[in-house]
Parts: structure tokens; C-alpha cells; sequence
């Protein structure tokens, strides 16, 4: 098997040069990309006109007594009295430019509401990713007694069957109000970023030193692992040089979904904390009908998560040799 | 014969499935506790769960009020058991209409002409990456807010998961001799679905079903806490807790009990879900 794969390889390397291929690979994979971000504007668009509602009584608030004429004056100048086909590909010409049109309620160009709001988002993110990273490697690494794996899976269970917002609430409540240990206000500096990524990071590293540990056990048993011991390795440094890195794979199959699962969830954190961000300006256009905003919000999330798609695919490839072989003799 | 069950395990398995594990029983005891708070509300409390009390505001836990009373004196208590409807309803309902429209496009992206096939399981791709919870969301922000929209938004945000298992589960099952032998015998291809292949894709996606009632119930919540379904005073778990905020430094029971009910809720329905995936995958192997 292992010989007949590297007869392939080698063919498909003769065949195609290295480079070309990696080029080829890459231009599909942002074709993939532009495609879903396509896809997602236009069901966006789609389902946002089919439902019912008048976008002017959005603009107007609605108590505002308007006669029609101003209506229509309206209509005319938002572009909204044009058949929908129009509508439809005059919005997409100016997504291609980077547009996202003009929010209803802020009166502003869509892209500077997100670009306003994506600065705190990813600070959170980036928090959390990684406190999510370390407390994950300390569960797994630590908790692999038997009796304290009993209770770090106890932890575990409540942590990912909580709502995480329930967990933000709880967190406040203690560290914030009775301690008094972390902020209350989000304006804080870097001590008010503690608890929300904290909240944020908890589910995911639940899962993730759940896989770890899973991953631990599986690589010990491994011939590397017995090759490694025979040789006098410690066990500490059995770990921290070559089982960890072999559990890291499997966790890196579900960092997509993790880290997916994360961003989403910003959005309740941030209204636990009452933090700007990208899930605010969401949650004010739900509740508003702001509908070049939330279309602007559907665009940025496809677009989000056929980026971390492609990333996590790429990164898996580079990162375990063995996955790259194959592929090469699959594309031979 | 027993030295070749005792070396295959055989016995062990067979024992296993004769003896329930007691955090199973507890999780189907406390479950059929919920499933009766939700039916009979009532049983459980005298108390209305939308009838203020001026002379007893932001009570802490007593005999009187056991979850102690929030910032108009209802009575915490009765609002999270009548609470249970609400969340059970949207779990359960939510997770029944994924799983049907899932098996529906999962079979069609298998079995579907070429093209539509392809389309479909691209999109169930597509629609994977994204988190349950934002797909939730980005269906409310198209449907809008509103008590319906959140089962909608629920079972939305969930069917892609099952309709790629249907997918998968069904291309296994076509290939089976039971199949080609129900075509060639004349028997219809809608005959074929909905007697041969549907009944046999079924039973992975029940057990993914009773996890994914946990999930909905957590959806369903979060999507209540943000403000986006019921209005409040509705006695709903994720509004009660959105009410607790504003007063976590005074009374910090209102956002207390909610979500321990939730996690009470979610943990049960998954530890009896996850039982029964082992008792079936036993059963498969």
C-alpha cells in the first residue's frame, strides 16, 4: 500500500509540478468561497423580499404619518420602486465592489456599521480562542488520574450542557457582584475582557480536552508511544514531545465547528456583558428590520465561515504528512 | 461456547443490555419529572406564574416562595415549572420537524437525479459549517421576531445535521440485497422509500434525535434571552433569565433556577439519548 502510494506520488509529481498544483488547489478553494458568499447574499436577498413589510415604515418609525407621495418619493430615492430583478443585481454589482448598501435606522454605508463593530468582536474572540486552547491542554494533560478524570468529566458535562449565557450570568454574579473581583461595565479595559471570554471559552474547552484526552489515550497505545518508553522517555516528556501533538490532529477536525460554535456564541455574550460588537448591531437590526444590515450580517458570516473552512482544510493538509500523500496520489 | 463468548465479550454484552445504569434511571426519573411539570403545571404549584404581588418584591428563596419572587413578586418557582411547556414544546417540536424535512432531503440528496443530488449535498455541506446557533439566528432575521419564528428558527438551524446523516445512512441502505430484491420483484420506488429504505435510515437519526432535543432546548433559550421570541411576562425559561440580569447584584435567584432547570432538562435528555445510542450501536455490531 505505503509503496504503491509513493509510485503515485512521485507519478503526480512528475505530471503536474508542485507549485502549479498548489496554485490550481488554491484557486478552487477561493472559488468555493466566492461561490457560498454569492449563495448566501442571494437566498438573503430572496427570502428578505419575499417577507412580508415595508421598508419604509422601518425608515419612518411607526407611528409617522406620511402621506404617499413622500412614500413614494422614498421608494424612488432608496432604489425600492425598481422591479426586483434589478434590485436584485444592482445590489450584487455593488457587493462585488465591496458595498453593502445603506442601513435604514443608522442612516450610514453598512460596511462602516460592521467595520465599527468588529474591532471589540475580535478582541473577544481572540480571548477566548485562546484561554479556550489553554484551559483545554491543562483538562486533558491533568485531568487523566482516575479519580480526578471523574471529576474534570463531571465539569465537563455541566460546562457543555449549560447555556453559555447562563454561565456569563452566573460568572457576574459571583467574580462581578458579590467578589467584586472583575468589572461590572465592559469599559473597563482588560480586566472587563476576563469574564466574557471566559464564558465564551468554557463550552469549547469542555469539548476540546474531552477529544484531547480521548486522543492521549489512543496515541499511548501506539507503537511510537511503546518505541518512546523503551527508550527511558518520561512520561511528562512523552507527552510534550509526541502523544499531544498526535491528539492535537484530531482536535483540529473539530476546531472548524469549535471555532464556529464560539463565534456564534458571541452573540449572547455580548448581551450578557452588554458589549459592543458585531452581535449588537445584530440583534438591533433583528428587532428593527434593518434589512441591508442584516443582509450585511448574513454576507460577513458566510463569508467568516468559508474562510475558517478553507483554513481549517488547508491547515490540516499542512500539518499531518500523511494526509498529504494521499491526496497527491488521489489527484493523480 | 462459553470460553469463546467470554473471549469476544459476547457476555459482557449481553449483560449490559440486561442492566440500565443508575445515572440513567436518575436521568429518566428526573426527565419524566419535567415531561409532568410541562403536562400538569399545576400539580407542582397553586401559585399563578403571572400574578404580581407588590408587598413581596425581590424575595429571596423561602417556604413561601421556594426560587424566591422577581421584580414584580411573581413567584420565581411557578414561572420556571410553567416554564417546561414552553421549552419541551420547542424542544421536542422543533427537533421532530428537522428530523422529518432532514430525512426527506437527506434521502433526495442521495438518491435524487445527478444534478439536484449534488446541489443538495452541497448545501447541506455549505449549511454544516455554519454554528446551530447562528443559523438560528440569521432564519429569525429573516422570518422575524416572534413566538413562532423561534421553533422555526430551531428546527432550521438543526436540519442540516440530520439530513446529512439521512444522506449517508442512505446510500449505505440502497446497496443492500433487500432492495435490489424488493426493485426487481416490481415493488415502486416510492414503495421501496417509504417501506425498505426509510424505515431502515431511521434508527440513527431517533438517537441523534434525542441529543439533539438538549441542543434545541438551549437554542430555543438563548434565542428567548436575546429577546427575539415570546415577550415578557411569558413564564419561558430563557426570558426569566434575561429578567435576572438586570437585577444579578440584588437577587441573584431569578437568573438562578432558569437555568438550572435548563441544564437539569438538557443533561437528562442527553444522558438517556446517549444510552440508547450504545444499547443500538450493540445492537448493530
Amino acid at each position: 500500500m505505503s509503496v504503491a502510494d509513493g509510485l503515485t506520488t512521485a507519478a503526480s509529481r512528475r505530471w503536474r509540478p508542485p507549485l502549479l498544483a498548489l496554485l490550481w488547489s488554491l484557486t478552487r478553494r477561493l472559488a468555493r468561497v466566492f461561490l457560498v458568499v454569492w449563495a448566501a447574499a442571494s437566498v438573503g436577498f430572496i427570502a428578505l423580499m419575499v417577507v412580508p413589510g415595508d421598508p419604509v415604515d422601518v425608515m419612518l418609525g411607526v407611528q409617522a404619518q406620511v402621506s404617499d407621495s413622500v412614500r413614494e418619493q422614498i421608494r424612488a430615492d432608496w432604489g425600492l420602486d425598481q422591479p426586483p430583478v434589478i434590485q436584485y443585481l444592482e445590489y450584487m454589482s455593488r457587493l462585488f465592489q465591496g458595498d453593502l448598501g445603506q442601513s435604514y435606522q443608522l442612516r450610514a454605508p453598512v460596511t462602516d456599521v460592521l467595520a465599527q463593530q468588529i474591532g471589540p468582536t475580535l478582541q473577544l474572540s481572540a480571548a477566548a480562542v485562546l484561554l479556550a486552547a489553554v484551559m483545554a491542554a491543562l483538562g486533558a494533560v491533568f485531568g487523566r488520574g482516575k479519580k480526578i478524570k471523574r471529576f474534570i468529566s463531571l465539569v465537563e458535562l455541566v460546562v457543555i450542557s449549560s447555556p453559555t449565557f447562563w454561565i456569563g450570568l452566573l460568572l457576574l454574579a459571583v467574580f462581578a457582584f458579590r467578589l467584586d473581583w472583575f468589572p461590572v461595565l465592559s469599559s473597563a479595559g482588560l480586566a472587563s475582557l476576563v469574564l466574557p471570554a471566559l464564558t465564551l471559552a468554557l463550552p469549547v474547552a469542555g469539548i476540546t480536552s474531552q477529544v484531547l484526552r480521548q486522543g492521549l489515550d489512543f496515541a499511548e497505545g501506539q507503537p511510537f508511544a511503546t518505541t518512546a518508553k523503551s527508550r527511558g522517555i518520561t512520561p511528562a516528556r512523552l507527552v510534550s514531545r509526541h502523544t499531544l501533538r498526535h491528539a492535537a490532529m484530531d482536535t483540529l477536525t473539530l476546531s472548524g465547528f469549535l471555532l464556529g460554535s464560539l463565534l456564534g456564541g458571541t452573540v449572547l455574550v455580548e448581551t450578557v456583558f452588554a458589549r459592543p460588537g458585531l452581535g449588537q448591531v445584530a440583534i438591533r437590526a433583528i428587532i428593527g428590520r434593518d434589512l441591508p444590515v442584516i443582509l450585511g450580517v448574513i454576507v460577513l458570516s458566510a463569508f467568516v465561515f468559508a474562510v475558517i473552512n478553507l483554513a481549517v482544510d488547508v491547515s490540516y493538509r499542512a500539518l499531518d504528512p500523511r494526509l498529504r500523500a494521499s491526496k497527491m496520489a488521489k489527484q493523480a | 461456547m462459553s470460553f469463546l463468548a467470554n473471549a469476544t465479550g459476547a457476555k459482557s454484552r449481553f449483560q449490559r443490555r440486561h442492566s440500565v445504569p443508575v445515572t440513567v434511571v436518575l436521568a429518566a426519573l428526573a426527565l419524566a419529572l419535567i415531561v409532568l411539570a410541562a403536562v400538569f403545571p399545576t400539580w407542582w404549584t397553586g401559585q399563578s406564574p403571572l400574578e404580581t404581588d407588590a408587598a413581596a418584591v425581590l424575595q429571596p428563596p423561602s417556604s413561601a416562595h421556594f426560587f424566591g419572587t422577581d421584580q414584580s413578586g411573581r413567584d420565581v418557582f411557578s414561572r420556571v415549572i410553567h416554564g417546561a411547556r414552553y421549552s419541551l414544546f420547542v424542544g421536542f417540536g422543533a427537533t421532530v420537524i428537522a428530523l422529518s424535512l432532514g430525512v426527506l432531503i437527506g434521502v433526495g440528496a442521495a438518491l435524487a437525479p445527478k444534478v439536484l443530488a449534488a446541489g443538495l449535498s452541497r448545501a447541506i455541506d455549505v449549511l454544516m459549517a455554519f454554528p446551530e446557533f447562528l443559523l438560528a439566528l440569521l432564519v429569525i432575521a429573516i422570518v422575524g421576531t416572534g413566538e413562532a419564528s423561534i421553533p422555526i428558527a430551531v428546527a432550521l438551524a438543526a436540519l442540516p445535521a440530520y439530513a446529512r446523516v439521512a444522506r449517508s445512512e442512505t446510500l449505505v441502505v440502497v446497496e443492500a440485497g433487500y432492495i435490489r430484491a424488493a426493485r426487481s420483484l416490481g415493488v415502486s420506488p416510492v414503495a421501496v422509500l417509504a417501506k425498505h429504505v426509510v424505515p431502515n435510515i431511521l434508527g440513527p437519526l431517533l438517537v441523534m434525535a434525542t441529543i439533539g432535543v438538549g441542543t434545541a432546548i438551549v437554542t430555543a433559550a438563548g434565542l428567548s434571552f436575546l429577546g427575539l421570541g415570546p415577550q415578557p411576562p411569558t413564564p419561558e425559561w430563557g426570558i426569566i433569565l434575561s429578567e435576572g440580569r438586570n437585577f444579578l447584584a440584588t437577587a441573584w435567584w431569578i437568573a438562578l433556577f432558569p437555568g438550572l432547570a435548563i441544564v437539569a432538562t438538557v443533561i437528562s435528555v442527553s444522558t438517556v439519548g446517549r444510552y440508547l445510542r450504545s444499547v443500538n450501536e450493540v445492537r448493530i455490531s
